[in-house]
């Protein structure tokens, strides 16, 4: 018997005889995002991401180098199983079961489907723009093929720009830059740079090139003179020399994130990059944030010992640091809201740090794990949920139609 | 105490689960190996559907003398696994595998007449 139930209530759903769909799959999202009334202002996400894997057959046909595309037509592009390098399981062998489902969903013919599954995941979380990046590709950088990485950078930006970006306002990129290929890194910028859409450039963290190198010195000028950031998104190589001492996914991803963007960023600023190109921004992709407070300190404390090493700095290397740009996720929020806060002041947070979610990965963060910080006013919060990330790209907004029918708009 | 009638005894597969709404409330009918849970759909990490994930036999690393031997699933200790971010309940009782603070909000069910009842 069912008491002190009103009619028509409950309802039941058998999750054994649904199909996958994202929207469902988030609903609670959207329930956060109507409780916490982000219809009343912008959020972007910085950092989101698809799977290239899924439309490579459509991307290899935009290499140019007829052999190459054949080879990848042939090939396809997929990570690979249990021994590979990769380290196939951070989807946590099935436990994160929208990797697996992901594949199954339907969607309609129109729009291309990575489109309809941006906005599957944008919307129920109240993401207004997101700044996409590829998935598997972020390790292109570490393929021993220079070639093959020019030849998939241009063909991946292209497809990127002809598919998805000049389709939908909602959606950015920073495009892919072949970094090991510093003059194909400056065609890339010159080809894109006025893009729409285009929103800057990223840069994989695991590369073996010295950010430093004058080779790259083109790029940075043609970026600064079209006050485009350069994005460098973390990633981890269990090729890595140090990290195959690691045996446990864990170990690699917790390691491997923050520690190639403390490379690249350690090198940066030592280098006096900010001084070199004292108008190109740069922002710091999927690391987390603990990692930063720990690397101001530890420069600052160096540098005033060894000044001499780093002659073109002006500043100290936390001053250079609260000048730059860092995305949320993975942010560390387990039993440290002190230091979570100390984090946000020592980064100037209200200004600097840029909400991201990483959708689809397994470590994925919600709006929600900015806004219900305690610590941080309405207006910071709004800030880092999107304000910052709009003056940094000057983003015209473009708000989910959810959001605008709910303002009447 | 209000009941919800939830299914016939054996309609919900072992192994599956039913999700029953009422107002905002969601819970999650849990069947396993004859027995039925019910929680709360609601993980405490992030807000996912924690109940709509899947059940995953605990991970236990077998060591002997301090040598690692290998692992093994323990089928006595049966996981929810929340399937936005992986955080793992035990499905004995709800609580979080690494932070017993940490819970799934429980509900009892009452099994009579050859159906399933969850009492919020």
């Amino acid at each position: 018997m069912n008491t002190h139930v009103k009619p028509g209530d409950p309802t039941f759903r058998d999750l054994a005889s649904e199909e996958f769909d994202t929207r469902v799959h988030l609903a609670h999202a959207r329930e956060q995002a109507l409780v916490r009334k982000y219809e009343d202002f912008l959020i972007v996400d910085v950092d989101s991401h698809h799977y290239e894997t899924d439309a490579f057959d459509e991307i290899a046909k935009y290499i140019t180098d007829p052999v190459m595309r054949h080879e990848a037509l042939f090939q396809g592009m997929a990570r690979g199983g249990i021994t590979s390098t990769d380290g196939s399981y951070q989807e946590l062998a099935g436990r994160i079961t929208r990797y697996p489902n992901r594949r199954k969903e339907k969607v309609p013919a129109e729009p291309h489907r990575d489109i309809t599954l941006m906005h599957r995941w944008m919307d129920p979380m109240g993401v207004d723009i997101a700044v996409m990046f590829p998935t598997p590709m972020l390790n292109l950088a570490v393929c021993p093929r220079v070639e093959l990485e020019v030849a998939l950078a241009f063909a991946y930006n292209r497809w990127l720009c002809d598919t998805v970006l000049d389709k939908d306002p909602r959606i950015k990129s920073m495009l892919y830059l072949p970094f090991n290929d510093p003059a194909a890194c400056l065609k890339v910028v010159e080809e894109f740079g006025e893009h729409p859409g285009c929103v800057g450039f990223m840069v994989t963290a695991t590369h073996y090139k010295g950010v430093y190198d004058n080779a790259y010195a083109p790029v940075y000028a043609a970026m600064q003179e079209r006050n485009l950031p350069l994005g460098f998104h973390a990633m981890f190589s269990w090729g890595d020399q140090s990290l195959r001492l690691t045996n446990r996914f864990i170990g690699v991803h917790a390691l491997g994130f923050a520690w190639h963007n403390m490379l690249q960023l350690t090198n940066w600023v030592t280098n006096g990059m900010p001084e070199r190109f004292p108008g190109l921004k740069t922002v710091w992709i999927e690391s987390g944030l603990a990692w930063v407070p720990f690397l101001m300190q530890r420069l600052d404390n160096e540098y005033m010992m060894r000044p001499s090493d780093c002659p073109e700095l002006k500043k100290k290397p936390s001053d250079y640091m609260r000048d730059m740009f860092f995305t949320s996720q993975p942010m560390e929020m387990v039993d440290n809201k002190a230091a979570l806060e100390v984090t946000f002041q020592m980064i100037n947070a209200e200004t600097q740090l840029l909400y991201s979610s990483d959708y689809p990965h397994w470590d994925m963060d919600l709006p929600s794990t900015i806004y219900d910080l305690p610590f941080l006013s309405e207006t910071a919060k709004r800030n880092i949920l999107g304000g910052n990330a709009q003056r940094l790209f000057n983003l015209k907004p473009v708000y989910a139609d959810w959001k605008l029918q709910s303002r009447g708009e | 105490m209000p009941e919800i009638r939830v299914c016939e005894h054996g309609e919900i597969a072992d192994g599956a689960v039913r999700i029953v709404k009422t107002g905002r409330l969601e819970i999650g009918v849990i069947r396993q190996t004859d027995k039925y849970y019910a929680y709360r759909n609601l993980c405490p990490h992030q807000g996912g559907p924690a109940c709509e994930g899947l059940r995953m036999p605990g991970v236990r690393s077998q060591i002997e003398n301090g040598i690692f031997m290998g692992q093994t699933f323990d089928e006595g200790d049966m996981h929810i696994v929340c399937p936005w971010h992986g955080y793992e309940f035990h499905l004995a009782d709800g609580t979080n595998v690494c932070d017993a603070k940490l819970k799934l909000q429980r509900f009892d069910v009452v099994q009579r007449d050859g159906a399933v009842y969850v009492v919020v």
